[in-house]
């Protein structure tokens, strides 16, 4: 971990300051972790709209005529699938197998690709990338160059005329405010919403005027608290805890991100043979009964009286007010319905394994 | 923040009113503050044994499971039982209906111990 003095800030992080902002350190960053309140500001984006600066989010220009074949070997997805102005949800594998990131790549044009990372392993995932491309390819870290924000919420889609020909998982070029940026109607909420790409000394100016804007709606800045409690009950794997290198996408049961008929990729050798054999263990969601202490990473998971796996993410749902988790299981054990139970504390409180995503709705 | 003059405080932010022989414990209005949204809180049960600076309840925001701590040593007379159905009292009304437990002192001197509300203002930088 970097000491406070190393860690690295955002074109925003004055206009955090201003906010209110309890800032926290993620990723080598100095973020917001929240401003009014983790419960408001998830209440705000599930009910009206949000705004989050992802600034520590990485992003690579991936450019050439060899683009999309280097892609597809580095990657499991299929980008050959993706259309200009499509986006796709993908992961980074080892030779093992093991999930080195999860990103997003989006097909700007023919042969230019940007791909986003998360924020603890932009240099990794560079350096990764670069060495084990097998075809002539730049590969550009412009990380420190971009911002971004994300609008997040059923108000996101009224702010802007152009979200109207903006389809889910699309990018398009738009001027935003008199700027231009990369503007996609993804993100990490479960919600509709906008994830804007923007020069990085543009994004102060974005930042004041989408909260000017969003006034109407009852707009809040939100923080990392907000965003991890909105993923959670959407089952969105967050990396460093629900993924790793020690695990695989089958085990996180994000087989349907992996294209085993597009040719070899890296790590599909061991995906292929895992695939065959079957999985040890499983990623599942998890729901408290109530009046339980909010489960938390590696807490114990029971079953039978046994332990048969650990929490990788946990937090109290502000929306369904229980305890949420995701952990790995053994296969055995992880179907629904299964009753399990949570050690915490040396108590043992019930639970459910649940079908994905915790929270039965989407975009 | 709110340091009311009649309490006294532990360091690690819990407070103290004296009744007699008992000290009703609650959280202070700085703690509350920085854990922000309380989800859970699990007090220590009746009739249990508590001692000065162990740590003998917890208090849960959607971010993080905090310990806290006794400021006196004593047996538990009663705890806050409406903190099981709204914890957020501890947010809403840290010194009044967010108090946690009540132990019946076995040494009022330790009270010596605690923090003035000038002492404890100064300890949070207020």
């Amino acid at each position: 971990m970097r000491t406070a003095e190393t860690l690295k800030r955002t074109p925003l992080y004055a206009a955090h300051l201003e906010c209110g902002a309890k800032m926290v350190a993620f990723g080598g960053w100095e973020m917001p972790v929240q401003y009014s309140g983790i419960l408001a500001e998830h209440t705000a984006v599930r009910e009206r709209v949000g705004l989050f600066d992802i600034s520590h989010m990485g992003e690579f220009l991936v450019a050439g005529p060899n683009a999309e074949r280097a892609l597809n070997g580095l990657l499991t997805n299929d980008v050959t699938k993706l259309s200009v102005g499509q986006a796709q949800y993908t992961l980074m594998c080892n030779h093992q197998g093991g999930v080195l990131d999860d990103l997003i790549v989006y097909r700007l044009e023919p042969s230019v690709y940007l791909v986003i990372v998360n924020a603890g392993n932009i240099e990794k995932d560079f350096v990764w990338m670069n060495t084990e491309t097998t075809v002539s390819v730049i590969i550009g870290n412009l990380s420190d160059r971009f911002a971004a924000l994300a609008l997040q919420g059923p108000a996101a889609s009224k702010f802007f005329d152009f979200s109207a020909t903006l389809p889910h998982f699309h990018v398009q070029r738009h001027q935003v405010f008199d700027k231009d940026c990369w503007v996609a109607r993804t993100g990490y909420t479960g919600e509709d919403g906008l994830e804007i790409f923007c020069e990085a000394a543009d994004a102060p100016h974005l930042w004041r005027m989408l909260l000017a804007k969003g006034e109407p709606f009852g707009i809040k800045p939100c923080g990392l608290g907000a965003r991890d409690t909105l993923r959670l009950e959407m089952c969105y794997p967050l990396h460093g805890n629900d993924l790793s290198e020690e695990t695989t996408p089958l085990e996180a049961g994000l087989g349907k991100f992996v294209s085993f008929d597009k040719g070899a990729f890296i790590g599909s050798d061991a995906l292929v043979e895992q695939r065959a054999k079957g999985v040890g263990r499983k990623l599942v969601a998890f729901t408290m009964a109530e009046k339980s202490p909010p489960p938390r990473p590696h807490y114990a998971i029971l079953a039978n009286g046994r332990k048969v796996g650990e929490i990788t993410s946990g937090t109290q749902s502000p929306t369904l007010s229980v305890g949420i988790g995701m952990g790995y299981v053994e296969t055995a054990c992880a179907s629904v319905g299964t009753q399990i139970e949570i050690e915490i504390r040396g108590k043992r409180f019930p639970a459910v394994i649940q079908k994905k995503p915790i929270l039965k709705k989407g975009p | 923040m709110n340091v009311p003059k009649n309490l006294k405080y532990a360091k690690t932010h819990e407070w103290v009113r004296v009744e007699g022989d008992i000290a009703v414990v609650g959280i202070t209005d700085h703690a509350q503050n920085e854990l922000t949204d309380v989800v859970y809180v699990e007090t220590p049960a009746v009739d249990a044994r508590v001692e000065a600076g162990k740590e003998c309840a917890v208090v849960e925001s959607v971010k993080a499971a905090s310990d806290i701590y006794a400021p006196v040593t004593g047996d538990v007379v009663g705890v806050n039982e409406e903190l099981g159905s709204a914890p957020e009292l501890l947010n809403q009304d840290p010194y009044g209906k967010g108090w946690m437990f009540k132990v019946k002192m076995s040494d009022p001197s330790e009270l010596n111990e605690l923090l003035s509300p000038d002492d404890y203002s100064h300890h949070i930088g207020a």
